[in-house]
């Protein structure tokens, strides 16, 4: 595919009625509020620009868009010029050719006049500009002051900032301000001493810079430049592909030169992220080609045994034989498959499929058991679907966010930014976290109230809001009558409204003041459109099914589902949870959450797949493991997931491993887990393979092969290869026949295959023939499973305690520079900003406790032994500290 | 027979979810047993009820009793 070429119409967007007028003679009809610049380039018109783009709000700076108006003196920008019914708009006249090759001779006279040696030769505005307007000659010379000679900043491990070649559009700064939301930069100074610096006139790396890329994206010229466009040369192609990393589901157009990736360029047309991104998406693609990466398969016949290096016909036949014997030893029931939420939809299904297929048994699931099951659970009792109920261009609408158990501006940037900017615009902030997170206090965002909670205790503080709803009479009486089941309600406000959950009761265990929550609770309720946003700080608990359903429970009482602005938001962790659940990852269900005791779905996937299916539900991953060390479960394939590392209690998951007799590991490099590892196939990376992900809004998008998979084969292919090897035949030729079987077996997929991926962009399912194009907002007019049902949801304490021997409750958070376990980023540059974890612990904690131990090389914990860095005294509650959830 | 600790575990927990919703809560805690868990998982519990079934809650014990 040749460049993917994007059309800049300089500003944003309008909304307005429809308005007539006439530009160059032709008679242009756009919304009201749009720009004349915009309605121009609607029109198929070019007006000259530097400080416009249509990604920021017109500024008027640069004064090359200037135009003439009948009846109008003077040459007003045409950026900041509303458009108004009846005018008459002249955009090539010689007086404006005039005035803008003057400009343009001001700018170039204090530019670099090294185009042809310029990393940006060829993809340069200020060039593009010199050409549009005929500059022919600079009548200034160069031998005054300019700032040609100022040095040039690269610190960024990314990209430089060279202030010789900046024309101080102010682009970067407002892309940092209104895109991203952190405010990073600034205009220093004034008239011909402005500059651009980085908070206080610092270097990019030491600044607040948070490293997005906006800025860099921004600048119509060389000076914010990425250093592979620098050491590689401009890009000549490019795919547009979907990121790896979080449930955000940022695509990015992929740019290539030759078979070499220059950059990651976040697509404007993407759904999800509207040309966003962060530091992991756009930069933090590196461990692709990391050293460490493992190309060939290996095998080994004991975990004492070094690694042998194999061919992939020895190895997949290896774990063939094995799996085999296995089964043939000890039954099909020691067998089983954990797929990953960071493979795609078509790999995650194959898994599933070869597992219950081939060997008859249900033994499949997911890392997504730990993150976000209770999600699925506690949506489909609630609402009848195991997903979150908007799209992420619902916030817009949005007047009361509570964000719970999540740490957005870490864990999601870029719908963390989408925020914010609702925020600055005057929407209410609750935030219900432990931890003092970014968003409670960042630049022109405060939020409402922070209620600081005993982790533990989210459910009775979801209870005491409730109370406090419904007591003071806050319900929305109306919708439930209307949506929900009124004797379930009736049942729930007479639980929520005891003494015992108001806020007060609840205050010695939660540690929330009962004000607080008071004041909180009657904002959600009576504040305008209510959203919940939450992640794992909810779901990675033994209440969390019981939290995410008091969630849905506030959310029905309050009226707030079935519309934009409103809803139930999970953020999902990793780039395909939501997939790998919808693709019948778990053991009691197949695709499109249905119970594997139904015989008619059985019945469906049988005759497709020319295999019984056992109707009892199979071993979940902490039971697979209890199995194992029973002696009952002897083989597992794993499919991109490192359990050893992200699943709790190291101990136990250790052991399971130890006794199992044949481990195979399917990853892109020895991970822990591969410690216990018979065989080892290399996997491919998101840039190396065909496919689909599913983001948190249930947004279905194109995963497409940018380069080869330097390891032979794309993930499918190789499950294909193993299924083939143990009998059971697949012969897919692309990840587009897998969706097409996946769309036939699934109705909540009916209607999505590549051709529609490929000309809508994108779908959120249910995409059947009931909603062609997929569906956005849920539960519009009635809740998939009828009527809303409201849970009981009682608070019970949590088991963990502190005591003499470990005197502190630890639980993970995340760092906007690394994901996951830290496998992929670790292996990139943005460990610059992030040499080793660091343990986050309240200063008031005693150091006799637990610093002297938590400092260097690790200290014993209950399950295992925790590797850390030094304490650093921020952010935590006391009496409980926070490790990144990297740490090992 | 060895003390299936960690299911029993289980089952109290789910119990203690249970025991707050209406009707019966001795079939909601089975009912969740038959629809998510193994059933050799099931089967070691259904041993250990018929044991004596130390450790489990009347309501799971009830429950447990429900799957023999």
């Amino acid at each position: 595919m040749s460049r993917v070429l994007e059309i800049d119409f300089g500003t944003p967007q309008a909304t307005g009625e429809p308005v007539t007028l006439t530009i160059d003679g032709r008679a242009v009809t756009v919304p009201a509020g749009t720009s004349i610049l915009r309605a121009a380039r609607q029109a198929g018109t070019s007006i000259p620009k530097l400080c416009a783009t249509d990604s920021l709000e017109a500024f008027g700076s640069c004064r090359l868009c200037l135009v003439e108006i009948d009846g109008r003196a003077g040459t007003p920008a045409s950026c900041t010029t509303p458009v108004a019914a009846g005018m008459v708009v002249h955009t090539q006249t010689p007086k404006l050719a005039k005035l803008r090759r003057g400009v343009m001779e001001l700018y170039i006279s204090d530019h670099p006049l090294d185009c042809l040696t310029c990393a940006a030769n060829g993809d340069c505005e200020l060039q593009d500009m010199a050409g549009a307007v005929g500059l022919r000659e600079v009548r200034y010379g160069h031998e005054g002051e300019s700032h040609t000679g100022l040095p040039c900043d690269a610190s960024n491990p990314y990209f430089t900032f060279d202030p010789a070649k900046c024309i101080v559009c102010s682009r970067c700064v407002r892309a940092c301000d209104e895109v991203q939301g952190t405010l990073a930069l600034t205009v220093e100074d004034r008239g011909f001493g402005s500059k651009i610096t980085a908070s206080q006139n610092e270097l990019f790396l030491s600044s607040e810079c948070v490293s997005c890329g906006a800025c860099v994206q921004a600048c119509p010229t060389a000076a914010l430049t990425e250093k592979a466009v620098i050491a590689i040369g401009q890009p000549e192609r490019a795919e547009v592909t979907t990121c790896g990393y979080c449930g955000v589901g940022c695509t990015f157009k992929a740019e290539l030169r030759g078979e070499e990736l220059v950059r990651m360029v976040p697509w404007k047309d993407g759904k999800a992220n509207h040309g966003h991104s962060c530091v992991k998406g756009r930069f933090a693609w590196g461990y692709a080609t990391h050293r460490e990466r493992v190309l060939e398969p290996m095998i080994r016949a004991s975990i004492q045994d070094p690694w042998r290096t194999v061919s992939w016909d020895e190895a997949i036949a290896y774990a063939a034989a094995e799996f085999t014997r296995i089964e043939a030893t000890y039954g099909a029931h020691a067998i089983g498959g954990i797929t990953s939420s960071r493979c795609t939809n078509e790999e995650t299904y194959l898994v599933q499929k070869m597992i219950r297929a081939r060997f008859g048994v249900n033994n499949v699931d997911t890392c997504a058991r730990v993150c976000h099951s209770p999600t699925g659970y506690g949506l489909k009792t609630a609402f009848g679907t195991s997903a979150g109920t908007q799209d992420f261009d619902s916030v817009e609408d949005c007047d009361v966010m509570v964000v719970i158990g999540a740490n957005p501006t870490d864990g999601h940037p870029v719908f963390a930014s989408r925020m914010k900017r609702r925020l600055r615009a005057g929407a209410k902030l609750i935030v219900i976290d432990p931890r003092r997170i970014d968003l409670v206090r960042t630049p022109h965002v405060e939020a409402a109230h922070h209620l600081p909670l005993r982790p533990g205790t989210n459910v009775a503080v979801l209870v005491a809001m409730a109370h406090v709803i419904v007591t003071e009479g806050l319900c929305d009486g109306a919708f439930v009558r209307e949506r929900c089941d009124w004797d379930e309600f009736q049942h729930w406000a007479e639980f929520v409204a005891r003494p015992e959950h108001s806020p007060q009761a609840s205050e010695a265990a939660t540690g929330v003041p009962a004000a607080d929550l008071r004041a909180a609770a009657r904002l959600y309720a009576t504040g305008g459109n209510g959203a919940f946003y939450y992640g794992l700080g909810v779901t990675e608990h033994s209440q969390g099914s019981t939290a995410v359903m008091a969630i849905a429970n506030l959310a029905m009482a309050t009226g707030n589902l079935g519309r934009p602005g409103v809803g139930v938001n999970p953020l999902r962790g990793q780039n395909n949870v939501q997939g790998a659940c919808d693709m019948g990852s778990f053991p009691h269900e197949l695709t499109g959450y249905r119970h594997i005791s139904d015989a008619a779905t059985r019945a469906l996937f049988e005759a497709a797949w020319g295999a019984p299916i056992d109707p009892e539900p199979g071993l979940r991953i902490p039971n697979m493991l209890d199995a194992a060390v029973a002696g009952r479960f002897k083989a597992i394939y794993i499919q991109g997931e490192d359990i050893l590392q992200s699943d709790p209690n190291t101990r136990h998951v250790a052991a399971g491993l130890a006794a199992m007799e044949c481990v195979v590991i399917h990853d892109l490099f020895l991970n822990e887990t591969a410690n216990y590892g018979h065989v080892f196939l290399p996997g491919s990376t998101f840039l190396e393979k065909n496919g689909t992900f599913t983001n948190a809004e249930r947004r279905i998008q194109r995963v497409r092969k940018v380069i080869g998979p330097r390891n032979g084969y794309e993930d499918w292919e190789v499950t294909e290869l193993f299924s083939n090897a143990l009998g059971y035949p697949m012969a897919y030729g692309h990840p587009a026949a897998i969706m097409d079987e996946i769309a036939a077996l699934t109705p909540t997929f009916a209607g999505v295959s590549y051709d529609l991926l490929d000309r809508e962009g994108s779908v959120q399912w249910p995409c059947n023939e009931a909603a062609p194009l997929g569906t956005p907002v849920m539960h519009l007019e009635r809740f998939v499973r009828g009527l809303g049902k409201f849970v009981i949801t009682e608070y019970v304490p949590t088991d963990e305690k502190i005591g003499p021997r470990f005197p502190l409750l630890l639980t993970t958070g995340r760092i906007l520079s690394q994901y996951n376990v830290g496998a992929q980023t670790r292996r990139t540059e943005n460990v610059i900003w992030h040499e080793e974890d660091v343990l986050e612990i309240h200063h008031t904690t005693p150091r006799s406790a637990a610093w002297p131990r938590a400092t260097g090389c690790g200290w014993p914990a209950e399950r295992g032994r925790r590797r850390c860095g030094p304490a650093s005294p921020t952010g935590s509650r006391r009496g409980w500290s926070t490790p990144p959830s990297t740490t090992r | 027979m060895t003390r299936p600790e960690r299911l029993i575990y289980m089952a109290n927990q789910i119990a203690k979810f249970f025991a707050a919703q209406a009707g019966d809560p001795a079939e909601g805690v089975a009912g969740h047993l038959r629809s998510f868990w193994d059933p050799q998982m099931r089967a070691e519990l259904v041993a250990w009820n018929a044991a004596g079934g130390d450790g489990l809650d009347p309501i799971s014990a009830e429950a447990v009793g429900r799957l023999a």
